[in-house]
Formats: structure tokens, sequence, C-alpha cells
């Protein structure tokens, strides 16, 4: 506990996936960001949680490189963004981002979609195997096999996210940044989304990045929750560190009704259901029903 | 139990690079033997020699480190196709190749297209009834407007002011210096190159009358509608578009606004009465054009040139443009906001439906002048 609600975060150790120090970000007079660190480890699923307007975003967006930082440091898997990748590795390979709508390509099929990233680093790749990578990608994400080849206006608002997570997953990266997956989904559907994110994570060993407003797949899916309030991360912790802490915004956020709400569900779910299905063989075990 | 691909980093100086190997066998098939790294990125370049194999036993990939989703999928597909059982496989591997394993590679990735013979004929029967509908649809379009400017004579209120008067701005007050320029060199051309046919015949002083009865009869108003059309039309088309896709008109419908009265009548109301304004200034400024070069380049002093403008344009040629100018306003208004509207789908169809509102705006704007041009001399405004 001492360690985890502190205002400095714990020191990064060496599976770093994410370092950040000192990062500070404005728009004109307006500072989101003030000195802002954060470490996140190899494998793990951290959660970001905060208040509208408090960056949660425009971290995103400075880590994968779409935000130029005013200043500070950000590193990504070893490799310091900003600066040109020394042996020409880029390390756009290496991650998947999902943004809020999905930011589909909307002249392109799912499976077309998915391709994309996959023409451009791998010219040479025959249309065979893109057509197969393709459909893999659609079915591992949760989708019925008919979406591949639809265009992304005809697809529900959580099919999409759904194909904006595909189209991620289409490098085989080793870090997933999403933004809000679950939000405007129906809880159902969250909870897919969630089972979904926790199994590729078991499965392919994805490290997350996660925003999230949805107290529930805090507690459900993430190992650690960084707290972004004052322009800083606040707290790094697992959610039983953070509501031990003192800040006035963490203890309304998981410990106000909502907070307990999700709380008490998760204590039933622990106590009463028999432990979720461990491992085996989770993917194929929901071929696209919560979509 | 997760199972880490090893960072690319260390994986340059500790995996094997991907290797193929046929071990033949005494009786049977070959045993397939895959090992080294089998990442999306080998994979892209051994994929043609794995197809390749017509026959093995067994697939052998006890070797096989690191591999990712599209490994996996490689030696499944493999597996599948050759009936040859995997052995050996890692946990990590396993579970990769479990989780593959629901996926049908032989589903389409875009929808289906129809062969050329019968997509030709399709696409020019397609084209042809959507132009019918469209003219209909068109026609529809305004008849709703009328009806919507009946209700703002009606009830005065409803009319957009505040839109209407920024409408005008962007039309017409923000587009004076472009116009402005443009037909400032118009002039400059049309005398130019009309006193140098006319100084045949020694008659240049008709320089004056070929740029004053031509700027206000078609020039002023033609080339205004064409930016017009260019600047405004495309912007309607775009905006209402844009604002189809983000649901915002049928948002407006929900609280009982009428896109009609509220998007589309300000806009048209403000292309009609900036179209009319915007070409008599074109016109008063392509003479100014013409009177410039006559003073630099004929000799004719610049004071000469705008009093004999008075004598020889007659009043009819300010009318004829006059009444031009808000009817080519109407049709490009409507253009771009009838095809603003039309927007469904993506932001593809945006593109496609702007280009469409000025390509007809203009073509539009072009036939009429000519039916114009034939209607004013055969009623003998000439």
């Amino acid at each position: 506990m001492n360690q985890s609600a502190a205002a400095h975060p714990a020191p990064c150790d060496e599976d770093v996936a994410i370092r950040i120090e000192g990062l500070v970000n404005r728009f004109g007079d307006h500072t989101v960001h003030d000195g802002l660190s954060l470490c996140m480890r190899q494998g793990e699923i951290l959660g970001v949680v905060g208040g509208s307007g408090t960056g949660k975003s425009v971290l995103m967006r400075s880590i994968i490189g779409l935000q130029k930082p005013a200043e500070g440091t950000v590193e990504v898997l070893g490799e310091m963004m900003g600066e040109p990748a020394p042996d020409g590795d880029d390390i756009r390979r290496r991650w998947g981002v999902l943004f809020q709508g999905g930011a589909l390509f909307s002249t392109l099929t799912v499976a077309e979609n998915v391709a994309v990233p996959l023409r451009e680093f791998y010219p040479r790749m025959s249309e065979d195997l893109l057509a197969e990578i393709g459909c893999l990608k659609v079915a591992l994400s949760g989708l019925p096999e008919d979406a591949a080849a639809k265009y992304p206006s005809e697809l529900s608002g959580g099919m999409k996210k759904r194909a904006g997570l595909a189209r991620a997953l289409a490098l085989d990266p080793q870090l997933l940044f999403l933004d809000e997956p679950t939000a405007g989904l129906d809880p159902i559907a969250a909870a897919g989304f969630d089972r979904l994110i926790k199994e590729l994570h078991e499965t392919l060993g994805l490290s997350v990045f996660l925003i999230t407003h949805d107290l529930d797949t805090l507690h459900e899916i993430c190992d650690r929750v960084a707290v972004l309030a004052d322009k800083k991360v606040i707290a790094v912790g697992t959610i039983p560190e953070l509501m031990k802490s003192d800040h006035p915004w963490i203890q309304d956020y998981f410990a106000g009704p909502r907070g307990r709400a999700a709380l008490a569900s998760r204590e039933i779910k622990t106590d009463a259901a028999p432990a979720r299905p461990a491992a085996g063989n989770p993917i194929d075990s929901h071929p696209g029903g919560e979509a | 139990m997760t199972f880490i691909p090893s960072p690319p980093d260390t994986m340059q100086t500790m995996t094997a690079p991907a290797r193929i190997t046929l071990e033949d066998q005494v009786d049977g098939a070959p045993r397939l033997v895959l090992s080294g790294s089998f990442l999306v990125a080998d994979v892209a370049a051994l994929d043609h020699d794995l197809r390749a194999i017509e026959a093995a036993s067994v697939i052998d990939i006890s070797a096989l480190d690191p591999v990712d989703t599209t490994g996996a999928w490689v030696v499944f597909r493999l597996s599948r196709d050759l009936g040859a059982p995997v052995e050996g496989a890692s946990e990590g591997a396993q579970r990769l190749i479990a989780a593959v394993n629901s996926c049908d590679d032989h589903v389409a990735i875009v929808p289906p297209e129809l062969p050329v013979q019968v997509r030709v004929p399709e696409t020019v029967g397609a084209s042809v009834v959507e132009l019918a509908l469209g003219t209909r649809e068109l026609l529809g379009f305004l008849g709703g407007l009328v009806v919507a400017f009946g209700g703002v004579l009606v009830s005065p209120r409803r009319l957009r002011l505040t839109a209407l008067v920024r409408q005008m701005e962007l039309v017409g007050v923000n587009a004076l210096f472009i116009i402005g320029m443009m037909s400032f060199l118009v002039g400059i051309v049309i005398a130019q190159q009309g006193s140098v046919q006319l100084q045949q015949f020694g008659a240049e002083i008709y320089t004056i009358n070929l740029t004053g009865r031509l700027a206000f009869r078609e020039l002023g108003v033609l080339m205004t509608a064409i930016m017009v059309a260019g600047r405004s039309g495309s912007a309607f088309a775009a905006q209402i578009g844009t604002m189809k896709l983000t649901e915002e008109v049928d948002a407006m419908r929900t609280i009982g606004l009428n896109p009609m009265e509220v998007l589309v009548l300000p806009r048209v109301i403000a292309c009609v009465v900036m179209m009319t304004l915007l070409g008599f200034y074109a016109a008063v400024v392509a003479i100014i054009g013409g009177a410039v070069l006559a003073q630099l380049g004929l000799g004719i002093p610049f004071l000469t040139f705008m009093s004999r403008i008075k004598e020889v344009v007659p009043e009819l040629d300010l009318w004829v443009g006059l009444l031009k100018g808000p009817v080519f306003g109407l049709i490009i208004g409507l253009a771009g906001c009838y095809q603003g509207m039309k927007v469904e789908g993506n932001s593809e169809d945006v593109g496609r439906r702007t280009t469409k509102a000025v390509v007809q705006g203009i073509f539009m704007v072009i036939v009429l002048d000519a039916f114009f041009a034939i209607f004013f001399s055969k009623i003998g405004w000439i």
C-alpha cells in the first residue's frame, strides 16, 4: 500500500513497456499535463482513469506520437519516441491502437482494413495470406465471419469496436492501446469485450494500455490502474491499494455509489459463482456472440 | 500462464531464423520440421514455400520459437491441408493454435463482384435511372424549398436571420477579393485581345463597347457563377453532407427544426442575393481592368473610357446581367444543398457529392446562359 498511492510511482524496473518522464502537454495557454510520469510493465493490463478533460486521450496520443509533447520523454518498448529508430525498426510494427470510434477506413471492408497495416509493412505478403490473416483476426476479435466482407457503415457500434480491435491486432503487436473500448456498448457486449481483451492478453501475451471509465472493466481485467488528476498521474496501483489512498478524487471514484456497486458485484461473482473458466481454449468458446 | 513473445531487440540475437526442413522417412511421406522464429514477418517471406509442400506425415514444431497468431495460423493451415498432426508444440504454441482454429479462411473479404459483361450494362442502367430519379428529386427539393420560403413569407420570424447574414458573409463578402482579382484580369484580357483585332480596322475605340457590353451581359455574371459554384456550392455540399453523416440533420428533425428552413433556405437566399451583387461588382471591376489596359496600351484616358461606357452600354445590358445573377445563384445554391442532403454512408460519399454539386452547378449555369442568350435576342434585348 505504501508505495502504491504514493505520489511517486514505483521505480521503473526491467520489463518496461512504456516509460514516461516529465511529460508536459500544452494547448495554447492551457496545460493538460505538467510533469507527468508513468511506468507500465510488459505483460500487464494498465487501466488509465481520470475525470473528463484530464487528458487521458491526449496522454495516449502523446505516447503513440500523434501529439508532440512540449517537454518530457516517452519511451515505448525500449525506443525513445520522437527520435528515429536506430536500426530502422519501426516501433509502429509492434503496437496496435484502437481509437474510440473504431476509426476504420470507411471505404474498405473490415478484412481489407485489417490488411492495411500488413500491406504497409510486409509488401511481399501474398494476397492469399492477407485474406487468411484478415479472416483470422476478424474471428479472433469475436466478429461473425460474414462481417469480414462488410463495410464499416454496415456495422453496429459494438461491431465497429471489434473490427477496430481486429485491425489493431493485425501485426500481432506486443502492446495494445485501447481508448474507451467499452464506452457506448451495452453491458453484455461490454462484458464480452472485457473477456475478449483478457483472453487475448493471456493467449497472446499482450501488454494493454487501457483508457476507460468503466468501473467493471477496471475491476475485471486491469492488473494496475493509473489515476490522472491535477495534470499528473497521482497514483498507480491495484484497486485495493488505490482505495486506501486518501486523495478525494480517488475516494469519490472507487468508493462512490457506482464504484461500490462494481466492487460488490465483483465480490458476489468471486464468492458465489464457480471460478471463471480458466485459460484452456478460451477464444473459440464464443465465436462472436456478443457483438 | 502467459506466453510473452521475447522483445525483438533480444530476438535478433537469441532466436534462429525461420527454417523449413523436410526429413525423408523410410515409409510414407516426409516429416516436416519447422524451426526458428515464426512471426508475421517471417511467415510473409516463407508463405510461398510453405504452400508448395505437397505431403507430410507429421509437422514437428518443437524448435519453433517465438511464434505469433499468424505463425500459428500457418501451422494450423498446413496441418489441416496436409492432414498431418502437429507434434512438439510448446504450451504457448498450443494455446495460439487453439485460438486460431476457429477461423474459416474461405470467407470472402470483399463483397462479390459481378463479371464485366454484366457490370457495365448494370452501371449504365443504374446511372440512367439515377439521372431520371435525381432530376425528379431535385424538382421535389426545389418544391420543398419553395414551400419553406412560403412559410417564411407568411411568418417572417421563422427566417434564420443570423444564419442568413453569416452565409452572405461567407458567400459574398469573403469572395470579394478573389472575384475582383479574377474580373480585373479578365477585363484586361478582353480589352487587350479585342484591341488587337479591332486595330486592324482602325476601330480600337470599339474596345470600349466590347469590354463594357461583354462584362455586363456575360462575363461578369458567368465568371462569378463559376467562382461561387467552386467556393460556396462545394462548401454547402460538404457542410451539409458532414452534418448528415454525424446525424446533426436527424437531430434537428427530432427537435422539430426543419432542415430545409434552417440549413437550406439561408444558404440559397444568400447565394441568390450575393450572386446578383457579385455579378454586378465583377462587371464593374472587369470594366476597370479594361480601362486600365486602354490607358496603358491604347492611350485612351481612363476617364474617357468610363464616360464612353455610359454612352455605349445600353441599360438593357445591365438588366440582362442582373436578371441572370439570381437565377444562377439559385441553381448553385440548390445543387450544393441538394447534393449535401443526399449524402449517406461514409466520407467518400461527401467527396463524391461535393464534386457533383460543383459540376452540376457549373454545367447547369452554362446551359442556362446559352438559353438566356437566345431568349434575350428573341425578345429583342440585344
